[in-house]
């Protein structure tokens, strides 16, 4: 494993150009970000770096922290139900013969080969009062009063005076759905490379001792599985709190997330230093909670051994 | 009724609310000549010109106009803020031509080289409150935001910002375009001026919309046209042009702007600092500001001209048309949106922030 020592000069070749473009197209665009959060507006298109803090102080304003709670919980909620879907999905496929395998897992992939635009424009056309959704409601309930009148029940408008459509867009639920739709295969994929790398003969094992299938999962498949869930839990989360396309789209007069607040800095508030500082006080965020994770992480096994 | 059944997608796309759209970079030479190459490099909305404009004006001139096209405002403030990459002639909305103005992104016109502006252009768009003297703009096209609705879900003309913001009449059925637009119109329906800056008058406004929140399905991103067609709402603040480009395919659509008046917006045609071909863009303007040529743009893409004479040569269907052209004493109470500063924008985006997370 240690061959590039043998070899430095292949391996700084190698290197150079993924640390150029890290240097290039991240760090140094993140850094000046980073410097505008400390600067201040100086007429239309300049921006002064004062040091001054009060792009922090401003967003840390009740307004802001309570949007910031909002998109936690909304993105939150996501992870939850991206997992939920996801675990039962990831034992389909790896229980699958091998041959299904790699086209169950494209399934998982395909939505990512359309724009997220071009999706969330379909999800729309699903879910919208004429969407598909309320037509196919609207069919059975036609059917339904049919065979009511059939059997001479029509008169009594047990389905109601007429079809009452669902109003399934323009609300949190909505923009919920719509995460989970955009996210899940963030969360899939992730669990399934853990819960390839997973003995199946444990599984068996823990059954054969007499374990239940609910005891199975969490003492044997979930432990074993851990990595993958962690790491589908934060890949999901992230960019779940980053959204500002599926609020923007898919939500009602109140789902605006801190990601649309974001956004507007940036165009039409054309308030940089403001839209830099929340976006860092996200990331900072973001990195304590990672710390923290990696913190329970190293303390867990101790008092998993003195419980 | 129109009985233009081109399909004709709206300027102000829906998409381009989402900033998805982009047109390519282009990076264009520039030549430092006296005498000007025939070329010129115009930046404007999508299908936001005549159908042979360009190559008319070519056949009169010999200029051969390359056009590159832009989603919104901001797509084209952003492009040219870091300095014009090549463009001779561009089609900023009234607010942001005064943004330009203030960010000294654009150049001076010279109106000596522009006769047509004095001959053809209808007198209330000689002067303009967001460019004192018409020394950056000419006026390209204008039109209002009002107010669209479904005709048969609704008791008459819905002629006020009331059906909107202090009624449960439609509740459930309302969408109100996102952003400043809201804030701005429920200002007019409160009997002020939509580009009120005082932060009580702001904070009134705000709180009307707070309280009608309730009865609003949705705050549109520029989408409220789609809304409308498609039954989702019943009753929608849009822009002119959106509304009237469903009122094509929709007989049961109808546009009104309100009896107390709303946002008359302008497009205009500026020439940003750095064109490489400035002569050119006069003579190109001054070709738009032609009577005939002004005709052709018009009835080809069914905007309200500011030329007069254009106008003129226009069918009475063109002229007679609400969606295009409100009647004069509803015109009288629309005003600009003029751009007053960081302080007024930061009040506008916090009220906007709380409306949305109240």
């Amino acid at each position: 494993m240690e061959t590039w020592r043998r070899n430095p000069l292949v391996f700084w070749i190698f290197l150079v150009p993924p640390t150029i473009w890290l240097a290039a197209f991240f760090l140094v665009p993140l850094g000046l970000i980073w410097v505008f959060s400390f600067g201040e507006k100086r007429g239309l298109v300049d921006i002064e770096i004062t040091w001054s803090l009060a792009n922090y102080v401003r967003a840390l304003e009740p307004l802001y922290l309570q949007i910031i709670a909002k998109s936690l919980w909304m993105a939150g909620l996501t992870t939850a139900i991206c997992l939920v879907v996801a675990f039962p999905v990831v034992f389909a496929i790896s229980f699958a013969p091998p041959r299904w395998k790699p086209i169950l897992l494209l399934l998982v992939i395909l939505p990512f080969w359309t724009n997220l635009l071009i999706r969330t424009y379909a999800l729309i056309a699903v879910l919208r009062t004429r969407g598909y959704i309320n037509f196919t409601l609207e069919w059975f309930w036609d059917g339904g009063n049919q065979i009511l009148t059939a059997v001479g029940l029509g008169d009594l408008q047990l389905l109601g005076a007429s079809f009452q459509p669902l109003q399934l867009l323009y609300n949190n639920t909505a923009v919920v759905f719509g995460l989970v739709y955009v996210h899940l295969p963030f969360m899939v994929l992730p669990l399934y490379a853990s819960m390839e790398r997973l003995d199946k003969s444990m599984i068996e094992a823990s059954l054969d001792l007499g374990a239940s299938q609910a005891r199975t999962f969490f003492s044997v498949v979930a432990p074993l599985a851990k990595p993958g869930i962690v790491s589908g839990l934060i890949i999901t989360f992230i960019p779940a709190m980053g959204s500002f396309l599926t609020p923007n789209l898919l939500g009602g007069t109140d789902s605006q997330m801190i990601a649309n607040v974001i956004e507007r800095q940036f165009k039409s508030a054309n308030d940089w230093p403001f839209g830099a500082a929340l976006s860092f006080l996200l990331m900072y965020a973001t990195f304590g909670a990672l710390a923290m994770r990696s913190l329970l992480a190293r303390g867990s096994p101790g008092t998993e051994h003195g419980a | 009724m129109l009985k233009d059944k081109r399909v004709r997608p709206s300027r102000r796309s829906f998409l381009a609310g989402t900033g998805a759209v982009a047109a390519g970079i282009t990076v264009l030479p520039r030549f430092a000549v006296g005498a000007e190459e025939p070329k010129l490099n115009f930046y404007n909305w999508d299908t936001y010109i005549g159908e042979t404009t360009l190559d008319d004006f070519k056949d009169a001139t010999g200029i051969a106009v390359k056009m590159d096209l832009f989603a919104d405002n901001d797509e084209l403030f952003a492009k040219l803020k870091e300095g014009n990459p090549g463009y001779d002639l561009i089609v900023p909305t009234n607010d942001y031509v005064q943004r330009m103005i203030a960010a000294e992104m654009l150049d001076a016109l010279d109106h000596s080289a522009i006769p047509n502006f004095k001959s053809n252009v209808a007198a209330q768009f000689q002067e303009a409150n967001f460019d004192p003297g018409r020394k950056f703009s000419m006026p390209y096209m204008w039109g209002t935001i009002g107010i669209g609705y479904r005709k048969s879900k609704m008791d008459g003309v819905p002629d006020s910002w009331k059906w909107l913001y202090d009624s449960d009449k439609y509740s459930g059925k309302i969408a109100i375009l996102s952003g400043k637009a809201a804030i701005e119109s429920a200002l007019k329906y409160l009997g002020h001026s939509l580009n009120a800056d005082d932060p009580a008058t702001i904070k009134q406004a705000e709180q009307l919309v707070i309280r009608q929140k309730p009865h609003i399905k949705v705050f549109a991103a520029d989408n409220g046209q789609d809304l409308l067609l498609s039954g989702e709402v019943d009753i929608t603040m849009e822009w002119n042009g959106d509304v009237l480009q469903v009122m094509e395919e929709d007989d049961d659509i109808g546009y009104v702007v309100p009896k107390e008046g709303g946002e008359l917006w302008q497009d205009c045609l500026c020439i940003p600092k750095g064109a490489p071909h400035p002569e050119n863009a006069h003579k190109f303007i001054n070709y738009i500001l032609d009577a005939e040529a002004g005709a052709a743009i018009a009835d080809f893409i069914q905007y309200a001209t500011p030329n007069a004479a254009a106008a003129k040569l226009m069918s009475e269907e063109y002229r007679s048309n609400p969606a295009i052209f409100p009647p004069e004493a509803v015109i009288a109470k629309c005003e600009p949106s003029v751009y007053q500063g960081a302080k007024r924008a930061r009040l506008m985006d916090e009220a906007w922030t709380r409306i949305q997370a109240a």
